[in-house]
């Protein structure tokens, strides 16, 4: 089973030396424990393109699709055999990141 | 005289509360859905309901039941034509031998900490588990909060989809995650009984017995599900002592009857003894070093109360230990305001108003904050701040006997 585990963020700082090194130590136990998918961190919302091409005609606009004071971070994408344990690793996670993680399934 | 109608309703009754929560838990097993498992166990009570008066009472209910429920899921899933490799497997289960007995307690265990999940919603939880472990229909769910019966389907339905689609283990907890867990379920159980015990909403019976009732049948189980578990027996104590207590807190006109003033010989004798049972039992393992947590130091609590035949034979110097006990682990400020009214008793109500008073930032908009000044400034004489912490304490209050009997006091200084 996958699991989306988002880093939800609301100030635009990125991760201290001291949280890069525990996140590190934490990709290093997804690895070993066989849960690690991929992870990613992500640059500031503002940098965010939105492009829709639902019309057949590509409308590209500038910034997130959301405005909102919380912002997407960063994310992990794991394989976990059921929630108890995808929540305890978004537990370690939110500790390692010192952020708040949220745990989605995917279909 | 028997009376074969009786007879089957009884036997109909008693497996309904015997057997629900085992049936669903064991198709859940089975066949991996909440959902085919509670229908499937809705239909074959529906089944016994209906054949039961005309064939006879089966020997095994229990037995009768599981096979009837498992037959109606298997059913379903050929009539949904959804077979895929999980229902193949489960059917292979089904066509296995039969579970022994300690299994299928582990099995409605299992139920217990799904639908108790902190994954899900503190209403959902309460929802699922009245639903599905209690075996309670959605209608009398619905009646029982006070929430139109689609939105509780709603509520129940939403939480099963996140169960499955977020793959909520079926299983009791870790080891690391079992005191928490427990814990959970604990106040899931804790938060229905208090609903029929202090039932909010106008117009509204202050006093819904089906709820307590059905909480104490759970916290029964949970405690013998449990045996080793400090909390699932302080638990089940304080809802014995405060359900021996029921129907001499709320007088014949409806209005509440404060603890100084019930009528201790209408005390239900019997959930008295039950309860300090279970408080000595729980005394002793803390003799023997096991810290109480704080279900059992509130049962110690009520067991000092319920052991008085008189209120002035109250031993308030215990009851007052014993929140000072219970303040260490908990400092809500609403356990202190309740350790006032034992501060009140010991060194009077001044002193105890002056503590009280300290909590007024936290606590303003709590209705039992300002009925316990209000009592204290009427003792001290105070009648006109007395009234106004009346009025406030009306305004607050959600329980229609608690209401009449502000509005009683208020009106009735002295």
């Amino acid at each position: 089973m996958r699991y989306l585990m988002s880093v939800v963020h609301d100030r635009p700082t990125l991760a201290t030396p001291a949280e890069q090194a525990a996140i590190d130590v934490f990709n290093d136990r997804l690895h070993t424990g066989g849960h690690w998918v991929f992870a990613g961190g992500l640059a500031a919302p503002e940098t965010a393109t939105v492009v829709d091409n639902r019309d057949g005609e590509a409308l590209v606009t500038d910034g997130p699709f959301l405005e909102s004071k919380e912002y997407l971070a960063g994310f992990w994408i794991i394989e976990a055999p059921d929630l108890d344990v995808a929540l305890r690793l978004a537990a370690d996670g939110s500790r390692a990141c010192n952020r708040k993680v949220e745990v989605r399934p995917f279909l | 005289m028997r009376n074969p109608a009786i007879d089957v309703q009884a036997a109909l009754t008693r497996a309904h509360h015997e057997e629900w929560a085992r049936v669903v838990a064991g198709l859940t097993r089975r066949f991996g859905d909440l959902d085919i498992a509670e229908e499937a166990a809705a239909e074959a009570f529906a089944t016994a309901v209906r054949r039961w008066p005309a064939e006879g009472v089966p020997p095994n209910p229990g037995a009768w039941l599981t096979t009837t429920a498992a037959r109606k899921a298997i059913d379903r899933i050929r009539r949904e034509n959804k077979r895929d490799d999980k229902h193949r497997e489960a059917q292979m289960v089904y066509d296995g031998p039969p579970e022994t007995v300690g299994a299928i307690d582990d099995d409605r265990l299992r139920l217990i900490f799904t639908c108790c999940h902190p994954a899900l919603a503190m209403q959902a939880r309460v929802a699922l588990t009245l639903r599905m472990v209690g075996g309670l229909t959605v209608p009398e769910i619905a009646r029982a909060f006070l929430v139109r019966e689609t939105a509780m389907e709603q509520r129940i339905t939403r939480a099963k989809a996140k169960i499955k689609a977020a793959r909520v283990p079926y299983r009791v907890p870790s080891a690391e995650d079992l005191p928490a867990r427990v814990s959970g379920v604990l106040a899931v159980l804790f938060l229905v009984f208090n609903e029929g015990y202090l039932a909010t909403g106008p117009g509204t019976d202050p006093l819904r017995p089906g709820l307590t009732a059905e909480a104490i049948r759970l916290a029964r189980l949970i405690r013998a599900l449990m045996p080793d578990d400090g909390e699932a027996a302080g638990l089940l104590a304080l809802m014995l002592l405060t359900e021996a207590r029921g129907t001499a807190r709320v007088s014949a006109d409806g209005e509440l009857v404060p603890l100084a003033e019930q009528d201790r010989g209408a005390w239900d004798a019997s959930l008295i003894a039950e309860g300090h049972r279970l408080v000595r039992g729980r005394l002793a393992a803390a003799a023997a070093g096991t810290a109480p947590g704080r279900y059992q130091i509130l049962a110690a609590i009520n067991a000092v109360h319920t052991s008085a035949r008189d209120v002035r034979d109250t031993d308030w110097t215990q009851v007052l230990a014993l929140y000072d006990q219970l303040v260490r682990l908990d400092s809500s400020p609403i356990i202190a305001l309740n350790r006032a009214v034992a501060v009140a008793e010991l060194d009077g109500p001044q002193v105890a108003l002056a503590a009280v008073d300290r909590l007024g930032d936290t606590l303003s908009g709590y209705h039992a904050y300002h009925a316990t000044r209000a009592d204290l400034l009427r003792r001290l004489g105070r009648s006109r701040q007395a009234r106004a912490a009346y009025d406030k304490a009306i305004d607050l209050a959600g329980n229609t006997a608690e209401t009449a009997y502000l509005t009683r006091r208020r009106d009735q200084p002295h």
